[in-house]
C-alpha cells in the first residue's frame, strides 16, 4: 500500500482507489468552554473516492482526560496516538498523577515535528487537567504546536472558518458549546465531499468524558441551495 | 576506632553481619563535618540558608557557593563535600533541562527528587564507586505550592516543612521545631533562618563564616534567587541583634 498522498496523481486510473492509502479526509474540531472542552469529528474514512468506513471514530483516547482528534493518514495518526498514549501513561505512572494536557501536546508535537517529512498528520489535542482546566492544542502538518480556545481541522474545516469566527464565544455553557460544535461540523460535512456520516462528540470535564453521537438524519439542517 | 567496620567497610556493595553498609555511614560522617544548611517552608515559598565556613582569610568570599540554581523554579542547597555536590547539581540540571525539552513544561519537584534520589542511591550499590559525601535539599515553588525534599547519601529522601543538615543539624532542628512553619510567610522566615544559622554557628571551633540566603516564593515571582540585598541586610542585622540579646541575658543570669 502506498504510504503518502503524493502517489495519487501518478496512478490516476479507474482502479486507483484499490491501493490508495486510507485517509481521514475530515472535519474535526475542539473548543474550550467553561469547565472543560468539547471535541467533535465526522465519521468518514476514504480510500481515494471510496468510503472505506462511514462510522469511523476519529476521537481517540490518550488518557482518561486527554483525547485527540485525528486528520490526515489514518495509519500515521493511529500510530502516533498509540505511541503518545504509551509515553503519557508511563509518565503518569512515574509522576503518580494525571499528566497535563500540555505535556500530551508536547509529546505529539515532538513526534510530528521530528518525522514531519514522512508523516501526514494534523492533530488536535484536547483535554482537561487541574492546572489549566479545559485546553485545546492544535498540531498541524509540519509539527507546530499552539494553544487555541477553539480549533478546527481537516479538509472540511476550510468551509467553516467564517462560521467559527462569527459564533465562538469564550466561556460558553456546556450545551451551548456542544450545539456550536455540532452546527459547525454539520456545515463542514455538507460542503466537504470527503467528510460525512455521523457527528461524534466528546465532552471532557473534570469527571472524564461524555460521548455523544448525532446520526446523519438527526444533524442540524441549514440552507442547501 | 579499631573495632569499627572490622573489614566490612571496604566496599559500598557489602553488608556487615548486622545489616549495615558502612561506606554509607562514613559518607554521612562527611556530611556532619560541613557547615549547617537549613530549609524552611513558609505559606508562600521556601527559604534556603547555609552557613558557609571560611577556611582561609585569603579566600575570596562569594566563591564556593553552597546554594545553586537547578532550574528557574528550583533551588538546591547542600552540606558535605563540595566537589561531590557539584556533580549532583549537574545531573539535577540535566534532568530539569531534559524534562523541559521532552515535555515542554517545568519539571515537578517530586519527579526531580525521585530521579536525583535514584542516582545517589545507585552509588551505594557497587564496589567500584563510593557514595556521595553530601546531603542535598531540593526546594521549589510551583503552581502556588512550596515543596522541599532532603536527600541523604544513602539515597533516602523525605519531604519536609523544615529541615537541617550538616554540623549543627540537631540544634538547628530543635530551633526549627519552635517555629510555626504552617503560618509564617517567607518575609518573616528569612529573619528566622538567619537567626538559626547564627545561633548554631560554633564560634570556638569555626571562626569565620558567610551566611548564604536564597528563596523561591511569590515575591520572587516563583524564581529561585538570592534574597535581595536589603532583605539580606535586615535578616543579618536581626540575627546579630538576637545573638547580642542572647549573650546579654546569659550574663544577667550569672
Amino acid at each position: 500500500m502506498s504510504s503518502g498522498f503524493t502517489n495519487f496523481a501518478a496512478q490516476n486510473g479507474p482502479d486507483d482507489w484499490r491501493d490508495a492509502a486510507h485517509s481521514t479526509g475530515t472535519s474535526i474540531m475542539a473548543a474550550e468552554f467553561d469547565g472543560g472542552v468539547v471535541i467533535g469529528a465526522d465519521s468518514r474514512t476514504t480510500t481515494g473516492a471510496y468510503i472505506a468506513n462511514r462510522v469511523a471514530d476519529k476521537l481517540t483516547k490518550i488518557t482518561d482526560h486527554i483525547y485527540c482528534c485525528r486528520s490526515g493518514s489514518a495509519a500515521d495518526t493511529q500510530a502516533i496516538a498509540d505511541i503518545v498514549a504509551y509515553h503519557l501513561n508511563f509518565h503518569g505512572m512515574e509522576l503518580g498523577e494525571e499528566p497535563l494536557v500540555e505535556v500530551g501536546a508536547a509529546i505529539f508535537k515532538e513526534l510530528c515535528y521530528n518525522y514531519r517529512d514522512s508523516l501526514m498528520a494534523g492533530i488536535l489535542v484536547a483535554g482537561w487537567d487541574k492546572k489549566k482546566g479545559g485546553q485545546v492544542y492544535s498540531i498541524p502538518i509540519g509539527g507546530m504546536c499552539v494553544r487555541q480556545e477553539v480549533s478546527i481541522g481537516g479538509s472540511g474545516s476550510s468551509y467553516v472558518y467564517g462560521y467559527v469566527d462569527a459564533n465562538f464565544k469564550p466561556g460558553m455553557s456546556k450545551e451551548d458549546c456542544v450545539k456550536f460544535v455540532s452546527n459547525t461540523l454539520a456545515l463542514a460535512m455538507s460542503r466537504d465531499g470527503s467528510s460525512g456520516g455521523v457527528v461524534r462528540i466528546g465532552i471532557i470535564t473534570e469527571k472524564g468524558i461524555e460521548r455523544r453521537v448525532i446520526l446523519g438524519n438527526e444533524l442540524p439542517k441549514f440552507y442547501e441551495g | 576506632m579499631s573495632s569499627i567496620g572490622t573489614g566490612y567497610d571496604l566496599s559500598a556493595s557489602q553488608f556487615s553481619p548486622d545489616g549495615r553498609v558502612f561506606q554509607v555511614e562514613y559518607a554521612m560522617k562527611a556530611v556532619e563535618n560541613s557547615g549547617t544548611v537549613i530549609g524552611l517552608r513558609g505559606t508562600d515559598g521556601i527559604i534556603l540558608a547555609a552557613e558557609k565556613l571560611i577556611m582561609s582569610k585569603l579566600h575570596e568570599n562569594t566563591t564556593n557557593k553552597r546554594i545553586f540554581n537547578i532550574d528557574r523554579h528550583i533551588g538546591m542547597a547542600f552540606s558535605g563535600l563540595i566537589a561531590d555536590a557539584r556533580q549532583i547539581v549537574e545531573i539535577a540540571r540535566k534532568e530539569a533541562s531534559n524534562y523541559r525539552n521532552q515535555y515542554g513544561s517545568s519539571i515537578p519537584l517530586k519527579y526531580l527528587n525521585d530521579r536525583v534520589s535514584m542516582y545517589m542511591h545507585a552509588y551505594t550499590l557497587y564496589s567500584a564507586v563510593r557514595p556521595f559525601g553530601c546531603s542535598v535539599i531540593l526546594a521549589s515553588y510551583q503552581d502556588d505550592e512550596p515543596n522541599m525534599f532532603l536527600i541523604d547519601p544513602s539515597g533516602v529522601s523525605y519531604g519536609y516543612f523544615g529541615c537541617a543538615t550538616g554540623k549543627a543539624k540537631q540544634s538547628a532542628k530543635t530551633e526549627i521545631e519552635k517555629l510555626k512553619l504552617g503560618q509564617l510567610s517567607c518575609k518573616e522566615l528569612v529573619k528566622e533562618a538567619a537567626k538559626i544559622v547564627y545561633l548554631v554557628h560554633d564560634e570556638l571551633k569555626d571562626k569565620n563564616f558567610e551566611l548564604e540566603l536564597s528563596w523561591i516564593c511569590k515575591d520572587s515571582g516563583g524564581l529561585h534567587v538570592k534574597v535581595p540585598e536589603s532583605v539580606y541586610a535586615d535578616a543579618e542585622k536581626a540575627a546579630k541583634q538576637a545573638m547580642e540579646a542572647d549573650s546579654e541575658s546569659d550574663t544577667e543570669d550569672m
